[in-house]
């Protein structure tokens, strides 16, 4: 290597970070121009439909307070994704907590399994419930064992419950799992000298410890739950339709989508609405990332 | 949330090795208790259970969807395989996927850069905008898009497909690109450049190579989410463009046919490979 | 309760009593401890020394209820506690990384413990303002403690640990995660604690400095068994085992083969005389350990008192550590060794020159030579204690 390159070499690393760094801004162009054209302007065309078609005004929104069918699913919709959020909790936070206390080798196929749905198709998921749940299905069998006969599943809004809650399992069981991670365990031998037997260690010290991890996957679960088309279209029932059928229904069928823009926006309001609640108390896009990434 | 690590001295002593597991440091010793293993099993069976379904299904022998199955036979693979729509349309999920996975991962992967390396305003509004096709409800997504791609004319189109599951698939591919750039040490670049590397040869030959487990994962990713994606799928479909999982949808809502059960052990088998693949190779490396 | 009293041993109706205690963890097949028998006087101030891994930490845990008992018992006044779980055996424990409630300002963990104990809200006020006036927190009540120093953090867990007065106070290496300085303040902090508080304090460290200067006494751990228990001054001044000898301070180890009817050990170029030779090490290997300030060095042989030990050694270094000289020497049979030397005062040679060393036997320990056992690890000749 020659003296001058040497010497020279201070100078252009020194002044090449803010040119590069100025160049490696435009690589951001490509995907945010093609998210603006193909998502963003898409979005916002189908809520200005809802406010124009077929004419200027509240119309959509006023049809769905008085058409007497929108409000009732509306409601529906969000009750089962509270129900739903609810369960995985309720499977997922013992499974998590399971994690935090079994050795490594237990716990990497506790991971495995708690990402199942993730590598299994969506179809075969929802084929496999359409099995399970239909009459004398696994389960109708199962209960049948027990002396409780009947319990089809398939058609209602419980066997839509049952496939959500396990599509629905890693988005709880990751984020809950981190946070518990981040738990010292040493606190509850703490609370433990200081005189708190363990059930009242858990209540006061772990489950707070744990609280926003618990906020954070519930939101997750629930908003994730509003949109959620296949699963309710195969395993629910016309009868007891969500929102997701009603908007997929207005724009297959009537392509009335202005009705549907409406019902969509009031899904995306509630979504926002969930969002700024939540991001009050814990960061949601980094319980996003972790769900999405698998850690 | 781990606060503690913050405030230990620089002088801290190390702590005691596992030859004492010691309880002060660590949980009670002993297992779980019975209460907490009957939840973790109840869960593990919900998990579990569908895959569990699926795959002897594809063996029987019979026409119905009892299960389990009475006999055993590879019919369901053979009519799989023999159809000629269910071919056409494994060929064009593939296709799609591969399409998909390449415009998600050239985009996403120069996203990431970007959002990792430079700095500049309005850098959170911009990761935000990537994200959000993953926080607004897929129907209205769907619904959106079905409603543009309309009047532009990209239903039933390749292009449309492309385009609509790489809106979906960017969040997925960015995230997991982040992580891995994130991880990337930039004093590499600083020491490539001290023993006289170029910023090109310094990209090319340390930077690639570092994140080329990320752009993999991406890629990964990108293509398991187009082969499995159905909702956009079902509003873009159109005769001549029908995917492998609109099939399977069909089958279940008009033709009830277990085909659909060899579909969907094989998609099962090719979801769990591909996403596989860029693990194997991540362990083999950090072994070598 | 008086009735409790006069069931149980006599003599042992007050402070803690281990008696055989041993623990295998699950899956290992050593003990990490190693039936261990300890009486613990009320009130006093006992530490538990050992380097890592040596179980001074799992007899802790089993003390304060986290880990099981394998075997022996463990007795907190009188009473069997073995089985006891943690939050009934009214022990206060800090632990090395603090273990604060971080969700919990300073007032908030401090209050925990009366609050379990359902004591009214006036007197937990009371009682905490008590605990943060004897740790000098007041004005950081209502802080989290992440908003803490390290030492204050630490202050708050022991102000949290003894404001329910518990029957004893369990500390595990609880300075360990702070720099010297701070390590020193709280020292000094806690051996006022122990004054104020007449409190049991059993306090476990791998530190020697600690051991030494804060304990009424001390057990040295290694390997899951008690080497040795006894005040600070015993255990430096007569080790009973080359381990103690080696982890605590430093010292000269001469190697030889103990002759009790001649009292004296026979090393191999000379004959250290040994008195209170223990009889049963008669014929077999001996270990002549001497503290570094009991060496003496002339350069005039002839200066030496009568009576006194005395060998030839050459100077290897010296090196100046403030207060006083350390003399680096090899004596004739290889071993090596050291001396202090008060600064101001002359340095009889330079290194690579030859002085005779000399002490008073009465100065000198001979201990059971471990290399003599086929099993154990034969340790290095001369070790600087661990900490140093």
């Amino acid at each position: 290597m020659s003296a001058s390159t040497v010497s020279a070499s201070p100078v252009s690393t020194a002044r090449a970070p803010r040119s590069r760094r100025r160049l490696v801004g435009w690589f951001i162009l490509p995907a945010t121009a093609f998210l603006l054209v193909f998502f963003a302007y898409p979005l916002g065309n189908i809520i200005w439909r809802s406010f124009t078609e077929p004419s200027t005004g509240l119309e959509n929104y006023t049809e769905l307070l008085k058409d007497g069918v929108s409000v009732k699913i509306l409601v529906r919709t969000l009750v089962t994704g509270l129900i739903v959020a609810a369960c995985t909790l309720a499977l997922a936070y013992p499974y998590a907590y399971a994690m935090t206390r079994v050795s490594p080798r237990a716990r990497n196929l506790m991971t495995v399994v708690v990402l199942l749905p993730f590598w299994t198709s969506m179809m075969a998921r929802n084929f496999a419930w359409y099995m399970l749940e239909q009459r004398d299905g696994l389960i109708d069998d199962a209960f049948s064992l027990i002396g409780i006969d009947g319990v089809v599943l398939l058609g209602s809004v419980a066997g839509v419950t049952v496939a959500m809650v396990q599509v629905m399992l890693p988005f709880m069981v990751l984020p809950l799992y981190s946070g518990m991670e981040g738990i010292d365990k040493r606190l509850l031998n703490a609370a433990g000298s200081l005189g708190a037997p363990r059930w009242r260690a858990f209540v006061q010290v772990y489950l707070p410890l744990s609280l926003p991890a618990v906020l954070s996957g519930f939101t997750l679960v629930f908003i994730l739950t509003l949109g959620f088309y296949v699963t309710p279209a195969l395993l629910g029932s016309p009868q007891q339709s969500l929102i997701p059928q009603l908007i997929a229904t207005r724009v297959s069928d009537l392509l009335d989508f202005g009705g549907a823009g409406a019902l969509g926006s009031v899904l995306l309001v509630v979504t926002l609405l969930a969002l700024f609640v939540v991001s009050r108390f814990v960061n949601l896009s980094s319980t996003t990332e972790k769900a999405v990434t698998h850690e | 949330m781990s606060k503690e690590a913050t405030a230990t001295e620089p002088d801290a002593v190390p702590a005691e090795p596992a030859v004492e597991p010691a309880a002060l440091r660590a949980g009670k010793d002993g297992g779980l208790g019975w209460g907490l293993k009957t939840v973790v099993a109840l869960t593990s069976l919900v998990l579990i259970a569908p895959t569990a379904v699926v795959i002897p299904m594809s063996f029987s022998g019979g026409t119905t969807f009892a299960f389990p199955p009475k006999d055993w036979s590879l019919r369901w693979y053979e009519s799989f395989f023999t159809s000629e729509a269910w071919m056409r349309a494994l060929l064009t999920s593939v296709q799609l996927a591969l399409l998909v996975a390449v415009t998600a991962t050239v985009l996403g992967g120069a996203a990431a850069f970007g959002l990792n390396r430079a700095g500049f305003p309005g850098r959170g509004a911009i990761r935000s905008l990537v994200m959000a096709p993953l926080i607004v409800p897929s129907i209205v997504v769907a619904v959106s898009i079905y409603g543009v791609f309309l009047r532009w004319h990209l239903t039933g189109t390749p292009i449309g497909f492309v385009i609509g599951h790489t809106v979906m698939a960017l969040p997925f591919v960015v995230t997991v690109m982040l992580t891995s750039l994130s991880g990337y040490d930039r004093t590499l670049d600083t020491a490539a450049a001290t023993l006289g590397a170029t910023p090109l040869t310094t990209f090319l030959r340390i930077t690639v190579p570092l994140i080329a487990p990320g752009v993999m994962s991406g890629f990964a990713f990108a293509f398991v989410y187009s082969l499995d994606e159905v909702v956009i799928a079902l509003f873009l479909q159109s005769p001549d463009i029908t995917t492998l999982p609109v099939k399977m949808y069909n089958s279940i809502t008009l033709e009830i046919d277990p085909t659909i059960a060899a579909a969907s052990s094989l998609m099962v088998v090719a979801t769990s490979f591909v996403l596989l693949i860029p693990q194997f190779v991540r362990r083999k490396r950090s072994t070598r | 309760m008086s009735q409790a009293d006069h069931s149980k041993s006599p003599g042992n109706s007050h402070g803690i009593r281990i008696a055989g205690v041993s623990k295998v963890y699950a899956g290992t097949s050593r003990p990490a401890v190693d039936d261990v028998s300890l009486d613990i006087a009320p009130g006093e101030f006992i530490t538990l020394l050992g380097p890592s891994g040596s179980g001074k930490t799992t007899m802790l845990s089993m003390l304060a209820g986290f880990v099981s008992v394998s075997a022996g018992k463990i007795e907190i006044d009188g009473k069997d506690v073995s089985r006891q779980k943690p939050h009934k055996r009214n022990l206060g424990v800090v632990f090395q990384q603090y273990a604060l409630f971080p969700h919990m300002s300073v007032t908030k963990n401090i209050a925990f413990p009366l609050q379990q104990r359902r004591m009214p809200k006036a007197e937990i006020a009371a009682k905490v303002d008590e605990a943060l006036r004897l740790v000098h927190l007041e004005e950081y009540a209502d802080r989290l403690p992440s908003q803490l120093s390290g030492g204050q953090q630490q202050r708050v867990a022991l102000a949290r640990a003894v404001v329910y007065r518990p029957r004893a106070l369990l500390m595990d290496e609880p300075l360990g995660a702070l720099d010297r300085k701070l390590r020193d303040e709280l020292q000094r902090e806690i051996a006022r604690m122990h004054r104020e508080l007449g409190m049991t304090f059993i306090f476990v460290t791998h530190d020697q400095h600690e051991a030494l200067t804060l304990s009424d006494r001390i057990a040295v751990f290694n390997e899951g068994r008690i080497e040795q228990v006894g005040t600070p001054s015993d255990l430096y001044e007569r080790p009973e085992t080359l381990f103690v000898a080696q982890f605590l301070g430093e010292s000269t180890c001469f190697r030889g083969t103990v002759d009790v009817s001649a009292g004296v050990l026979r090393c191999g170029g000379f004959t250290p005389r040994a008195p209170r030779l223990d009889a049963g090490l008669d014929g077999s290997g001996g270990v002549a350990v001497v503290r570094p300030e009991r060496l003496d060095l002339h350069s005039d042989a002839g200066s030496v008192p009568t009576g006194h030990n005395r060998v030839r050694a050459t100077v290897t270094e010296i090196v100046y550590v403030g207060n006083h000289h350390q003399v680096g020497l090899r004596f004739a049979d290889g071993t090596n060794g050291s001396a202090m030397r008060v600064a101001g005062r002359d340095l009889p040679a330079v290194p690579g020159e030859e002085v005779t060393v000399s002490w008073d036997p009465e100065h000198q320990s001979v201990v059971a030579d471990p290399a003599d056992e086929p099993t154990a690890e034969r340790p290095a000749e001369t070790l600087g204690a661990a900490a140093t």
